[in-house]
């Protein structure tokens, strides 16, 4: 069964059989990424832009990484490089990507929606890497192939996400595509930092931390940003601290085997500890392994691969 | 205080010769006037209105005057939009005063009120009157609103007296929402003295920010800024109570909130002299279709939801909303076509108004005809005090001509609006506009 769309914009509305196509693919490409000679030829002669409107670090290497490793030809450009800043709208940009005959395109960007516009005028797969603070779906499938990978499976998993909601692309992907795979969503965080009717969503919403953590299995943090500070959604990263920061104290309401997630990059000592971020039950560094194998899935999935990844030559 | 000079009206000579309207339905709500008659026009005025001896079945033609086959149409008064961007001066890439007008004339509308939020901004006696002057060589007839403070800087009054005389029609800072409490007292207060309304488009700035859509649950699943309804519905109150306070005439621009209509209500059973209109887009289009990026739904203020589109609704039913306006904002595909917390915030209305108007609420049993022809037309004319929105003898003849049942499919790409930026494009709607007459002149007909 190949995936329904050509695109992945985002997890709003994917169905579970279609998120577990994607990782039993990661699976698969996981065991490579083990080998001597991690490369496979899948996408030779796919060419792959990576578009990137805003700066990224681990999620630009990981899907660059991913794409080398299935041997797609790629290109990149990144907002300092390209021409965004010589006023080059996104509407040419698209014009010179559809004479450029590109196969697939992964576009970050600060604006919500920049991916379906793209996808709205190219032939190319649009695969979202982060759209303002819509949705970032590989990061969702990463952190749930992580989990499903210590787990053995999704279903009713408690995950707790904490902190800044609102503005946050890889809460909105992982609430969705959690609850699809049947796991618990709560959402817990200050009152500024939600979003309106964030409940809607299938969540059950906390203001308080001890209460949100409570019988918890995982414990997406979130980062925060100063300048939350500085538009009056919080006093103070301080008072944010005490009141959300996860701290050793309070993993002792979580069951027994948790787990702690974060999307990085972290504020120690704000939104999480020192030691909790360095714990052992903490998979942060586990999220950027499996990333590679999950992007590579991905553009496996949407180049046109069925099922599980096999290798032919 | 009267206007020093006779106020000139907006178009230049009468262009018309005899003209008889013949065997239509002739709609004119402000006498309650609804039924078949022969309209007689001459020299530019309604001559008389006969309903006994009707021409129908004698003959249609005439040898002194042109007559105009209407049975099965609707004859009602020329329609009158109170909220129109027409970008000149400084935008006349995407709209001009003709151009407008064109499109105006095409939608059945006979009268245009242009915001005064061009570049330069309306602000000053010379910047009406440039207004005036180009307005010579529209198609229909355009009334200028001046701005409220100048610059639109919302902090000292623009020279009101000085815009007044030369032909402003009411005073506003419309996008650029005058913040202080204490200016807008002072603009009202001011207002008096010429008797014409300040309009205001109320939000209050602080609350929407950098908002682009509803605050809804929809902006929640799309990750975009909301604009939340009590930002419109704090200034509707404001101004309320500062109408209240002042005796001004206040009318409030494109209402789109069920608070804001409850509002209303409630000011006018206290008799504050309180008006208000809506946009044809928010009693049709709710805020679920943000959920396609597609930046022809970002407007001011938003798309919101089902309740208030209901709301707003039944406003229009029990008169608490008194008139319909496009607030025609015409943007360039270059500026329209990006990313949708980018783009400009605004669409082109004057062209599917009407279509809307029937198909929404006609058809769907919320007006019947004349409560909806009134709210384009004597409704806004009373509010502004223009001379036209009469079917009656020695009034201007200005009138549209309807086809009611006549279904017809936009076609963004046929508008006469130098821009495009509709969300109607490939819709269905009932209602079509057959003929416009200015001044006796038919200044829009069917192409051949």
């Amino acid at each position: 069964m190949p995936l329904k769309s050509k695109h992945l914009l985002g997890l709003e509305g994917m169905g579970k059989e279609e998120i577990t196509l994607i990782l039993d693919a990661a699976e698969s490409f996981r065991e490579v990424l083990e080998r001597p000679i991690k490369k496979v030829p899948t996408l030779r002669a796919v060419t792959v832009v990576n578009l990137f409107y805003e700066a990224s670090t681990r999620t630009r290497i990981s899907f660059e990484l991913a794409e080398k490793r299935l041997s797609a030809d790629s290109v990149n450009f990144s907002s300092d490089a390209s021409s965004v800043k010589k006023g080059e709208t996104l509407k040419d940009t698209v014009r010179n990507l559809a004479a450029m005959k590109i196969d697939m395109v992964v576009i970050r960007h600060r604006s919500a929606g920049a991916p379906h516009f793209l996808a709205r005028f190219l032939e190319a797969s649009v695969i979202n890497a982060g759209d303002g603070a819509h949705e970032h779906p590989t990061q969702a499938l990463l952190d749930m192939y992580t989990l499903r990978k210590k787990y053995g499976k999704l279903k009713d998993l408690r995950v707790v996400i904490v902190g800044d909601i609102r503005h946050s692309r890889v809460a909105r992907s992982n609430i969705w595509g959690l609850q699809a795979m049947g796991a618990k969503v709560v959402v817990c965080g200050p009152t500024t930092l939600l979003p309106w009717e964030v409940e809607k969503m299938g969540v059950e919403v906390f203001h308080n931390l001890d209460d949100g953590l409570n019988g918890a299995d995982v414990v997406m943090v979130l980062r925060i940003q100063l300048e939350r500070q500085e538009s009056s959604y919080l006093p103070t990263l301080r008072e944010y601290s005490q009141l959300f920061g996860i701290t050793k104290e309070r993993l002792k309401l979580l069951n027994p085997d948790f787990t702690i997630m974060h999307p990085g990059p972290i504020n120690r000592g704000v939104e999480i500890s020192d030691e909790v971020a360095d714990g052992p039950y903490s998979v942060i560094l586990d999220q950027v392994t499996n990333g590679v194998a999950v992007r590579m899935a991905v553009l496996y999935l949407l180049s046109g691969g069925e099922g599980k990844f096999e290798e032919t030559s | 205080m009267k206007r020093p000079v006779k106020r000139k009206k907006p178009v230049k000579k009468a262009g018309g010769g005899n003209l008889i309207i013949a065997g239509g339905k002739v709609i004119d709500p402000a006498s309650g006037l609804e039924g078949m008659a022969d309209v007689y026009i001459q020299a530019g005025k309604i001559l008389k209105i006969e309903t006994k001896r009707l021409i129908i079945g004698k003959k249609l033609k005439s040898s002194s005057a042109e007559v105009l086959d209407a049975r099965g149409r609707l004859v009602v008064p020329g329609l009158i939009d109170m909220h129109v961007h027409l970008r000149e001066p400084g935008r006349e890439d995407e709209e001009t005063i003709l151009s407008g007008s064109q499109a105006a004339v095409a939608g059945g509308f006979t009268s245009i009120c242009c915001m005064p939020n061009t570049d330069p901004p309306l602000d000053s006696q010379e910047k009406i009157k440039f207004v005036l002057e180009r307005a010579k060589q529209a198609l229909c007839r355009v009334y200028p609103i001046g701005a409220i403070t100048k610059k639109q800087e919302g902090k000292e009054l623009a020279e009101l007296g000085d815009m007044f005389s030369a032909g402003a029609v009411a005073f506003t800072d419309d996008g650029h929402p005058v913040m202080s409490a204490e200016v807008m007292r002072r603009a009202m207060e001011y207002s008096k003295m010429f008797a014409v309304p300040i309009i205001d488009h109320c939000e209050d700035l602080s609350l929407s920010a950098s908002g682009v859509m509803n605050e809804s649950f929809v902006s929640t699943t799309l990750g975009l800024p909301g604009i939340p309804s009590v930002s419109e519905e704090l200034m509707v109150y404001r101004d309320i109570k500062l109408a209240e306070y002042t005796g001004a005439k206040v009318h409030l621009a494109h209402i789109s909130t069920a608070g804001s209509v409850e509002l209303v209500r409630e000011a006018k059973k206290k008799d504050i002299s309180v008006t208000a209109e809506v946009t044809p887009h928010h009693f049709t289009l709710t805020d679920e279709l943000v959920k396609t990026f597609n930046t022809n739904y970002k407007m001011k203020p938003p798309l919101r939801n089902r309740a208030d589109l209901e709301a707003l609704k039944e406003g229009l039913k029990d008169g608490t909303i008194d008139c319909i306006a496009t607030d025609h904002a015409p943007h360039s595909a270059e500026e329209k076509e990006t990313e949708f917390d980018q783009a400009p915030f605004g669409i082109v209305g004057l062209e599917t108004a009407l279509g809307l108007v029937v198909t929404e609420l006609i058809e769907k049993e919320v007006l019947t005809w004349s409560q909806a022809i009134a709210k384009l037309t004597i409704n806004p004319a009373r509010i502004l005090g223009l001379a036209a929105a009469r079917i009656k003898g020695g009034y201007p003849a200005d009138l549209t001509i309807i086809d009611p049942q006549g279904s017809w499919t936009v076609d963004v790409s046929k508008f006469k609006s130098k821009s495009k930026n509709s969300p109607f494009g490939g819709w269905k709607l009932k209602g079509k506009v057959l003929y416009t007459i200015v001044e006796g002149k038919v200044v829009f007909r069917p192409e051949k």
